[in-house]
């Protein structure tokens, strides 16, 4: 596979993954959730860096993974011992990350471990760092990772498809059925986890939370079935990807950001020009009652 | 008849006030029973903690002399309409299936049998020509019947429901009343928040006064009186239909 | 940065100041529910700033902080129209503003770090914030603007009350709640761009939820929650910023919000109103009282007993 080849083949899983996640993200409200734990999950990989002085490999999404469930639970406690919910997530996230940046600015001081890069990605340097698999031979390490995290989020979300659907709508009745619902909760904070640190190297942080939000609010606005919105969020999730990647070449701009900027793109036409949901719809079906109105 | 419900002792609190304190009743099967009260009353809160949603602080709570969890699968609850998403990806057959779920068990897919009963159900709250319609696009009475559907779909023994009339149309009330009724009279039991005092006697036959305790509970007649409504509601109620 | 130089003093001034402003907008913020708004606003700042250098060529602060005010104020138009004029939830335009706009913002700053002079533009500090990068006629632009802010929130003291607590009474007793709100839009725009040189664009939030929520450990009332936050807002502000002197080119964005988070551990804990400790405290001495008092209950029955035999 050529270099280019790998890095859309990273780019657009990172789309797919985002995509999926990013569904039930926004039909759960926990948009911002998102945007907290993709910064958290720099100190759990800061931390299992300094622990075992290994950059790859499955320490990382260990860490990630704490840091996710930790600021999940967090913002939980903080929640009940009665700070509003948005002024929970501000004080934790922006504290774990502060606390990541400061170790990496002060003790880990390696080069490998910049902020530069947690924040915004280095997709280019994705296909130098490979591993070797039986059969493939050398891969990407960002491919196979991202591979592995598709394949656990589809079983996820397929094999209890159902009951994500229930719980994201109603989750009052869905306990009065039995289904265990914070369980639910916490194993989808930890998609979420896995996602953003899968992501981080291609796009880091605060991509991954463009990836995760945009495309699915994207889909939101064309459709009334969750399978579509799935199917869209992704197609979104690839295109921008795609896109962004094209543009940056073209315009010689950092990657990452031609990514987000392109999700907000798509966003922006949807916005305008979706059949149903979309603004120019919205004026058509308001007028006619105007012109009664005259 | 047997009481398939029984409340002993009962207290909840909701953050660090006493919402519901020493709650004592019995249901019977067959009944349809109006729970009424002031607001702030904890009748919501009463349901709630019968049902494990909302911690109890003391009490026990039997389902045929057995705990909640143990006979989850034979009582129904309608929460108020509130809670839910409206712009949710959804559309009445589907909320309705949900319903379902419980029976479907994990991991496996709604059948054709199951799309069958949710039909049903929704023919049987006159719903089915909006099968397809996204909830959104639902008028409030629509809605109400469509989380009705959900409930009978489950196809329980006993029945929770607060406040489903609020916000209806006459049309969706009828139909709403005359479901309930008819699951009474087959023998199910029903107990429902409700918030019209004027059509408590019409439409129940027994009745729960609440004001953070029992006032007083029985039947409709004995218990649907000036002086236990004056005791329930304080100096609130302004008019008062006199008994004859 | 050597502290006892000129420089360091203003700019720890300055950063003082900062404090106090972000804490006091971030007590209006809490109680109009809309904390992490300042969050998107900081993301949505970042293209109006690096747009700011590339119109001037070169770091002209005014400019820039006027550049950021637009962007921040666009970002907060869009996540109202979405939120407004479509099916998308508030959290999710926030986030959509948030990233989209901080990815252009990445976007334009490569293309400004390849203008002539731009390697010298200090853009990239605007990220995680550097302080000690801000000249003197930075430190006293920000100053002003934040003595302003301050000064706002000090005399409209009453109206912020009425307004926040009950705007639709407050607009029957004849407050313009709307114009309150663009006040507050205002100020907070104000807050977030002199902030984001500090503390930088990621962690503004931070320094505006933090000591807020801190002040509520100490106090019901309103005004001193108020200055409280302000008191915590600018102690971590300085705190912070000193202590990221102690390592060369360290950012001070992280040390301001660790600094605030020990203030506000400390606050959770031991505040005289909620703190855990506190309240664990009392309620032990009430059950002991309590014992106490049954103890010699028991003992007064006791001895009444014997009396009587």
């Amino acid at each position: 596979m050529s270099y280019s080849m790998w890095i859309l083949l990273t780019a657009s899983l990172v789309g797919v993954c985002c995509g999926l996640v990013g569904v039930l993200l926004i039909l759960r409200r926990m948009a911002m959730m998102a945007d907290a734990i993709s910064h958290s999950v720099l100190l759990g990989i800061v931390v299992a860096y300094l622990i075992t002085l290994q950059l790859s490999g499955i320490h990382m999404f260990i860490g990630a993974i704490v840091a996710g469930l930790a600021t999940a639970l967090l913002v939980q406690a903080f929640n009940q011992l009665g700070v509003q919910q948005e002024a929970s997530i501000g004080i934790v996230f922006t504290t774990l990350f502060a606390i990541a940046v400061i170790l990496i600015a002060t003790k880990a001081g390696n080069a490998h471990l910049d902020i530069q890069h947690s924040l915004m990605g280095e997709i280019t340097f994705i296909p130098w760092n490979t591993v070797q698999l039986p059969l493939l031979g050398a891969v990407p390490w960002a491919v196979v990772s991202l591979s592995a995290v598709l394949i656990v989020i589809l079983l996820v979300l397929l094999l209890f498809y159902k009951e994500w659907k229930l719980t994201s709508f109603d989750a009052i009745f869905a306990a009065s059925i039995g289904i265990p619902v914070t369980l639910m909760h916490y194993l989808f904070m930890t998609l979420v986890s896995l996602t953003s640190v899968a992501a981080f190297d291609a796009v880091g942080a605060i991509m991954v939370v463009a990836m995760l939000i945009t495309p699915a609010s994207a889909a939101y606005l064309w459709t009334d079935k969750l399978s579509v919105m799935l199917v869209l969020s992704c197609s979104f999730g690839v295109i921008s990807a795609w896109g962004g990647y094209y543009g940056a070449l073209w315009l010689d701009t950092s990657i990452s950001g031609a990514m987000a900027f392109a999700t907000g793109i798509i966003f922006m036409i949807s916005f305008v020009i979706a059949p149903r949901y979309g603004i120019i719809a919205k004026y058509r079906r308001v007028s006619p009652t105007q012109a009664f109105s005259r | 008849m047997s009481a398939v419900i029984t409340v002993n002792d009962m207290n909840a609190a909701y953050r660090k006030s006493e919402v519901l304190s020493n709650v004592n009743f019995d249901v019977n099967a067959g009944t349809l029973t109006a729970i009424v009260g002031p607001n702030g009353a904890g009748k919501s809160t009463l349901i709630k903690s019968m049902l494990d949603l909302h911690p109890r602080s003391s009490g026990e709570v039997a389902f045929w002399g057995q705990r909640y969890q143990a006979v989850k699968k034979r009582i129904g609850y309608v929460p108020q309409r509130g809670s839910v998403d409206w712009d949710f990806p959804t559309d009445a057959l589907d909320v309705v299936m949900m319903g379902l779920y419980g029976s479907i068990g994990w991991l496996k897919r709604p059948g054709k049998g199951h799309r069958e009963q949710a039909m049903e159900a929704l023919r049987s709250m006159g719903m089915e020509l909006y099968a397809n319609r996204q909830i959104s696009q639902l008028s409030g009475g629509q809605q109400q019947r469509v989380f009705l559907a959900r409930a009978l779909v489950q196809d329980a023994d006993i029945y929770f429901l607060d406040e489903p009339l609020a916000g209806v149309d006459a049309a969706t009330e009828h139909i709403i009343m005359n479901t309930l009724q008819q699951l009474r009279d087959r023998g199910r039991t029903v107990i429902v928040v409700h918030h019209d005092l004027q059509t408590v006697e019409d439409y129940y036959d027994h009745v729960l006064l609440l004001n953070r305790t029992v006032i007083a509970h029985g039947a409709t007649g004995d218990v649907f009186t000036t002086d236990q409504l004056v005791k329930t509601y304080g100096g609130a109620l302004r008019w008062l239909r006199e008994k004859v | 940065m050597n502290l006892l130089s000129y420089n360091a003093q203003w700019v720890l001034l300055s950063t003082l100041l900062l404090g106090m402003a972000a804490g006091a907008v971030g007590v209006l913020s809490y109680w109009k529910r809309q904390s992490l708004m300042s969050d998107t606003l900081s993301h949505a700042a970042l293209p109006g700033v690096v747009i700011g250098f590339m119109i001037v060529g070169s770091k002209q602060l005014p400019i820039m902080l006027l550049a950021a005010a637009i962007s921040a104020l666009v970002g907060a138009w869009l996540v109202q129209t979405i939120r407004g004029s479509s099916r998308v939830k508030e959290d999710a335009a926030m986030g959509i503003v948030l990233s989209v706009f901080f990815g252009l913002g990445i976007m334009l700053l490569t293309f400004a770090n390849r203008m002539p002079g731009g390697g010298q533009s200090g853009l990239d500090h605007f990220i995680f914030g550097q302080a000690a990068a801000m000249v003197q006629s930075d430190v006293v632009t920000m100053m002003l603007v934040a003595g302003i802010v301050l000064l706002i929130v000090v005399l409209l003291l009453k109206e912020w009350k009425i307004t926040l607590f009950d705007a639709s009474y407050a607009q029957g007793l004849g407050f313009s709640v709307k114009m309150m709100n663009s006040l507050y839009t205002a100020l907070l725009v104000l807050v977030v761009v002199v902030g984001i040189q500090a503390v930088g664009v990621i962690l503004l939030a931070a320094l505006m939820i933090i000591p807020a929520v801190s002040a509520r450990y100490w106090s019901n009332s309103f005004s001193i929650m108020l200055l409280l936050s302000v008191c915590f807002g600018g102690g971590a502000g300085v705190l912070g910023t000193l202590i990221s002197t102690w390592g060369k080119g360290w950012p001070t964005g992280p040390f301001i919000v660790v600094t605030a988070a020990a203030l506000f551990v400390v606050s959770l804990l031991f505040g005289t109103s909620k703190g855990l400790v506190t309240v664990w405290y009392y309620r032990r001495r009430k059950t002991i009282e309590k014992q106490k008092y049954a103890l010699k209950a028991v003992i007064a029955s006791e001895l009444g007993e014997g009396a009587h035999q």
